[in-house]
């Protein structure tokens, strides 16, 4: 076991852990403020759902063995092997690598709670997160990563491009249109009620992304060095677009807008940042932007759907370009595992590949998410609260408490 | 000229907002208010401890209007503060002797419009 790679994943694992606390900062200041206890809350519950289902069998259900190329088995369920001697596993660090995993699949779900911002029973999010878990991560974790059919076909997703932003993104789509609008969607403005907590949020996230995309080298090599870069670069590149847009079309640049710029930037790297040259990290910034905001500004209201905080026109379109732009950038003299060149290389082959993965990560997530979401329902009879427990806000009703107690100097 | 004051529930005020515009009033002002009354506190528990409060937040809207208007002003805000709960809130009327416009100096029903 190479001493300075599993410094490296320990780190990288413990950065990709503060993401989503970060997330909770970043979600947590778009909502209104009488329900930022509970979008924290959405998140901050995974640490503990998902951390301990991954324990128990999602790790083995990820990478143990394969079961038709859609999901693994249940040998290692509750970590039963040992990572310090067993010379048959497939990474030297093993262990080490269920512990990074593992953090993704805790951030995964919790991206999507966005979606459902506002107007969620938590009871319905715990049930539904832990179901998504089961039918819709592990399985595409190890079709992605563990030996399934994504992996065959060859394409490549560096960091969780297909895994963690386009399942959730879509996903949230899914179950935002399943859970239905806020009550006054429409009719009021839900704008952001703490813009410094999403920077704040946005500020975390960069961070944990070099453990996310740096520590997906998996070893402390020229390979995290490269992604560490590309990832750097591509959010710089996408907030600046995102700014230069707000200039050209509202007149000022706004920090809510640098950090919703950064983290597109950030998602948009992650399937290819060890796969594409940083002068490429710069083109995937840059238009990552304009995509999301046309996602967000037209195709949303066009369709009307209520995706509160934008996961779907953030993770999930910004998601789908990243793996595209994976397919169209990508070089074998960077990384060998990747097979082909990408298409501005002249090759075809990785780019329908890249496609045809992201096609089939969609079909699993809508699929898996509308089971999920019937289960979920009848075990807790409905998903949304009522109209009135809505009015009064998610923090009194969900959790009995609030965050800004003190607003006149009462206490 | 009549001063309609109003003590409602927070969560009614999106609502309220749509009294502007059906009513045609050129303008209200809203507070966030503490009170107590006929719906008592609530409890919250901070690590297990159970902690009263006694006083509940409330919206305060404030508005002047025409004579003529007030009628039609209270009947909407009762119709739209209505839960039917302790905790509704209280409607006040009072006569109001004179107004002045700033910008222009006007006075009377005409600063009020």
């Amino acid at each position: 076991m190479d001493h300075g790679d599993v410094a490296w994943m320990l780190t990288s694992s413990a950065m990709v852990l503060l993401m989503t606390p970060g997330l909770a900062f970043f979600y947590g200041g778009f909502v209104k403020r009488k329900n930022i206890i509970n979008t924290l809350m959405s998140s901050v519950i995974l640490m503990g759902v998902a951390s301990v289902l991954w324990v128990l069998i999602g790790f083995s259900l990820s990478f143990s063995g394969d079961v038709a190329g859609i999901i693994g088995n249940l040998k290692w369920a509750g970590m039963n092997f040992d990572g310090m001697t067993d010379t048959t596993l497939p990474y030297p660090n093993t262990l080490a690598f269920a512990v990074f995993q593992m953090m993704f699949a805790i951030i995964t779900p919790a991206l999507m709670t966005g979606a459902v911002a506002e107007r969620m029973k938590f009871s319905s999010l715990v049930v539904f997160t832990a179901i998504w878990s089961i039918i819709v991560y592990y399985p595409l974790a190890h079709m992605v990563w563990g030996g399934g059919i994504l992996f065959d076909i060859g394409s490549v997703d560096f960091a969780g491009g297909n895994v963690v932003h386009i399942s959730s993104g879509v996903s949230a789509l899914v179950l935002a249109i399943f859970l239905g609008k806020r009550k006054n969607y429409g009719r009021t403005a839900y704008r952001p009620h703490n813009a410094p907590f999403i920077f704040l949020g946005a500020a975390l996230l960069w961070f944990g992304w070099f453990g996310f995309n740096a520590g997906s080298a998996l070893g402390a090599n020229e390979l995290a060095i490269h992604a560490f870069l590309t990832t750097n670069t591509a959010a710089a590149s996408a907030m600046l677009s995102w700014l230069l847009i707000e200039v050209l079309t509202e007149g000022k640049p706004t920090i809510v807008g640098a950090s919703t710029g950064l983290v597109i930037g950030l998602v948009s790297i992650t399937p290819g940042a060890g796969f594409v040259p940083v002068w490429a990290a710069v083109v995937i910034g840059a238009l990552v932007s304009p995509i999301c905001y046309f996602f967000i500004t037209v195709v949303k209201k066009k369709f009307g759907y209520d995706d509160a905080l934008d996961v779907f026109g953030c993770h999930g379109v910004g998601g789908i370009w990243g793996g595209i732009a994976t397919g169209i950038f990508a070089q074998k003299s960077i990384n060998p595992a990747v097979a082909w060149n990408g298409l501005i290389f002249g090759d075809i082959n990785l780019f329908l590949r890249q496609i045809a993965a992201i096609a089939l990560t969609i079909a699993i997530a809508v699929a898996g998410t509308l089971i999920a979401g019937k289960i979920t329902s009848a075990v807790t009879q409905g998903i949304k609260v009522s109209p009135k427990e809505e009015d009064i806000g998610l923090d009194a009703t969900q959790h009995g408490e609030s965050a800004y107690p003190a607003f006149n100097g009462m206490d | 000229m009549k001063k309609i004051e109003a003590f409602i529930r927070p969560e009614q005020l999106e609502d309220m907002k749509e009294i502007l515009d059906t009513l045609q009033l050129s303008g209200l002002s809203i507070m966030q208010v503490m009170g107590c009354g006929n719906q008592k506190g609530w409890k919250e528990f901070v690590r297990g401890a159970e902690i009263d409060y006694q006083f509940l937040p409330k919206i305060k809207m404030e508005m002047i209007v025409l004579d003529e208007q007030a009628d039609s002003v209270v009947d909407s805000i009762v119709s739209k503060a209505y839960t039917g709960e302790f905790g509704d809130g209280k409607i006040f009327i009072s006569d109001i002797g004179d107004a002045v416009r700033i910008r222009t100096g006007e006075r009377g029903r005409k600063a009020v419009r």
